[in-house]
């Protein structure tokens, strides 16, 4: 995937092209917004980096830029300023994500494919998703894996129906707290894992293999591992 | 003053024209008619007729009241109460002011007349006025008194504005110079109240209180700052410590490896404390009402439990949830929920495995209960402070900053943080709005 990061501090810039060279992807840096604009509407990207605080241009003010010429390029706003009305009023210049520094590569990496599989996959109106054996009726706010159905309460399916609509890609911790819980706040201790060891016990018990998989460092991933040939 | 001073003068002018003035103006007003009526009896009658009447008129008024003198065309007197022709020239209109001899007094000053001259067809003249002393005394006297009584207001309104700007000067230079001894640096200085429950008093006593939140906030910076400095530093310099042995330490790619993830999960923590800090002073400085909105205390105790059951669950604890009596109140969703998930989070914690903890919601208040070891009583302040736990121990995840936030956010929404014994076990309230008086007295 090819991104724009849009950053005038040079070490993030450098760490932010690292971490995406390294998954594999292909990252542009601009050290201004003026410059970083100008890219993001004369060249393709799949997705934009853009720093909230930029020299004489506030970072916002180029996303709603971007918005008004309907480029509709997934935009991934880096900032350190990170209260909830600052990441209300990132959401509403028209960014997609909003991620506060200090970060971990993990999250950047995380973050920026679930934005663009999300801006690729545009069908909202799905009414089932799947992956391996296991699948989800969004109408009828039911779980079935290999035919056998499974009983979810409403947090227990929301939480899935958030992984699978993310199937393959990592999702961290706090992806998953401004996702399915719809608080802006920070557990003091791991509670979310002990959620996702429930949702294993009742969709990945019993099954020949399982879908839920740890990322270390990072966050979980559903996913078929080793389909059966 | 200015203003006072012109609408007196307007105000004694009207007078002025109202009596005075009427009063002349009514006088010729007399003296007009007068002649129009013995114009008409000259038309009728001839100079014969109007000698006649004028001669009746002055026979009737010994006092000389009026004057009247007929003249031939060359000023020789014909019948009349003057011996002459006054001097002095009539103005345009005709009228003359002259002085005529007391009649009652003879040796006396002449009094002063006014009237007005006419020439009748024929070429006669003909005077027709009245004495004006009297009123011209009355003016003049009526004229001293608004005089004086223009000067002597003007004098106390001068005296009076004076001495009230002096006072009030002196009352804001009292405010300037405790506010000059406030900047620089002491900050307990107070302005004067006189207990007079005057403007600059209510002023007083609102500036003073404006100045003890100053206070109180300048000291909480302080102390945050002094605590920040305090209690980052050590986990900062443990995390560089590890660092380095890191670097001096010869060990295989999966230590090393290993290593560097405990010290990446060190500076989270780090970051995380950080961050629990800056939202701590942030709440605590008040600047967050402006997310206040309707929150349902059923629907945020709901989500609380429905988070931490599955914890409790796993510790083998008893989760149980009471939104029966809940209602809905003013506040920020988010703080709220952060606050209560502190509580729970705490009392999932701290209870071994076979206890219990809950969860309920009333009208404007939260309760969170556990039946673990509980705070004593004498630690329950403590308790609040920054960093502060009962057992410090690095086992326990956390940054110690639980109790304050909930603290700092009840207090946002007028509320606080309580506690008692469940017996056994603690007992935490989180009351939004007004506490129960008993609540504060709890908790000091």
């Amino acid at each position: 995937m090819r991104v724009l990061v849009i950053e005038d501090d040079r070490e993030v810039a450098s760490y932010v092209l690292k971490v995406l060279a390294e998954a594999g992807h292909n990252g542009v840096a601009a050290e201004d917004g003026g410059t970083g604009l100008a890219l993001a509407t004369s060249e393709d990207f799949d997705a934009l980096v853009v720093d909230r605080m930029l020299p004489q241009i506030d970072g916002l003010a180029i996303v709603s830029a971007l918005r008004t010429s309907d480029r509709r390029v997934p935009v991934l706003i880096l900032s350190a300023l990170g209260e909830v009305t600052d990441r209300v009023k990132g959401l509403r210049a028209g960014g997609d994500d909003y991620l506060v520094k200090p970060f971990a590569a993990a999250e950047l990496l995380a973050r920026l494919e679930a934005l663009v599989r999300r801006s690729a996959g545009r069908a909202a109106n799905e009414t089932a998703l799947a992956v391996g054996g296991l699948e989800v009726d969004l109408l009828a706010r039911e779980a079935r894996r290999d035919g056998r159905q499974i009983e979810l309460q409403p947090r227990e399916f929301r939480l899935l129906e958030f992984l699978m609509r993310n199937a393959g890609t990592v999702v961290t911790r706090t992806m998953l707290l401004e996702n399915v819980w719809d608080y802006h706040f920070d557990p003091q201790t791991n509670v979310i894992d002990v959620h996702i060891s429930r949702l294993r016990s009742k969709i990945d018990k019993g099954f020949d293999r399982p879908l839920i998989h740890t990322v270390r460092g990072a966050g979980y991933v559903l996913r078929d591992a080793d389909p059966p040939s | 003053m200015a203003v006072f001073a012109a609408s007196m003068i307007l105000l004694l002018g009207f007078v002025w024209q109202a009596t005075v003035g009427t009063l002349m103006e009514q006088m010729d007003e007399t003296i007009r008619a007068d002649i129009k009526g013995l114009e008409e009896q000259y038309a009728t009658g001839g100079a014969n007729r109007i000698a006649r009447i004028i001669r009746d008129r002055v026979r009737r008024d010994p006092a000389g009241r009026t004057v009247y003198l007929l003249t031939d065309p060359l000023l020789q007197p014909i019948v009349g109460s003057l011996a002459a022709w006054p001097d002095g020239e009539p103005d345009p209109e005709g009228w003359l002011t002259f002085r005529i001899p007391d009649r009652e007094s003879p040796e006396g000053d002449p009094l002063l007349a006014r009237a007005r001259t006419f020439r009748l067809a024929g070429g006669l003249r003909l005077l027709v006025g009245r004495e004006v002393h009297d009123l011209r005394h009355t003016r003049d006297r009526l004229a001293n008194a608004i005089l004086w009584g223009v000067g002597l207001t003007l004098l106390l309104a001068l005296a009076g504005g004076f001495a009230m700007s002096r006072s009030t000067a002196r009352r804001i230079e009292a405010i300037n110079e405790t506010s000059r001894e406030i900047m620089t640096g002491d900050l307990s200085r107070r302005i004067p109240v006189r207990g007079s429950g005057d403007d600059f008093d209510r002023l007083a006593v609102n500036l003073n209180e404006m100045l003890s939140r100053i206070q109180t906030l300048m000291e909480g910076l302080r102390h945050v700052s002094d605590n920040i400095a305090h209690d980052l530093r050590t986990p900062l310099a443990r995390l560089r410590s590890r660092l380095e042995s890191l670097r001096e330490g010869a060990s295989d790619a999966d230590n090393f490896r290993r290593g560097v993830s405990e010290a990446l999960a060190e500076a989270d923590e780090l970051i995380a404390m950080f961050n629990a800090l800056l939202r701590i002073t942030q709440i605590e400085a008040g600047g967050r009402r402006e997310n206040f909105g309707p929150v349902d205390l059923g629907a945020l105790v709901r989500d609380v439990g429905e988070l931490y059951e599955p914890l409790a669950q796993a510790k083998g604890q008893h989760f149980s949830l009471d939104d029966a009596e809940a209602a809905e109140i003013d506040g920020d969703r988010d703080l709220l929920f952060q606050a209560a998930a502190n509580l729970v989070d705490n009392a999932v914690k701290y209870t071994p495995a076979g206890g219990a903890v809950g969860i309920a919601a009333e009208v404007g208040k939260i309760t969170v209960w556990d039946t673990g070891p509980g705070i004593p009583p004498d630690r329950r302040e403590a308790v609040f402070e920054r960093f502060r736990r009962l057992n410090p121990s690095r086992n326990e995840p956390g940054s110690g900053l639980g109790l304050t936030l909930a603290r700092a956010v009840a207090d946002l929404h007028g509320g606080a943080v309580a506690f008692a014994d469940n017996r056994p076990g603690l007992r935490v309230t989180l009351s939004i709005g007004q506490p129960p008086s008993s609540a504060r007295r709890d908790m000091h």
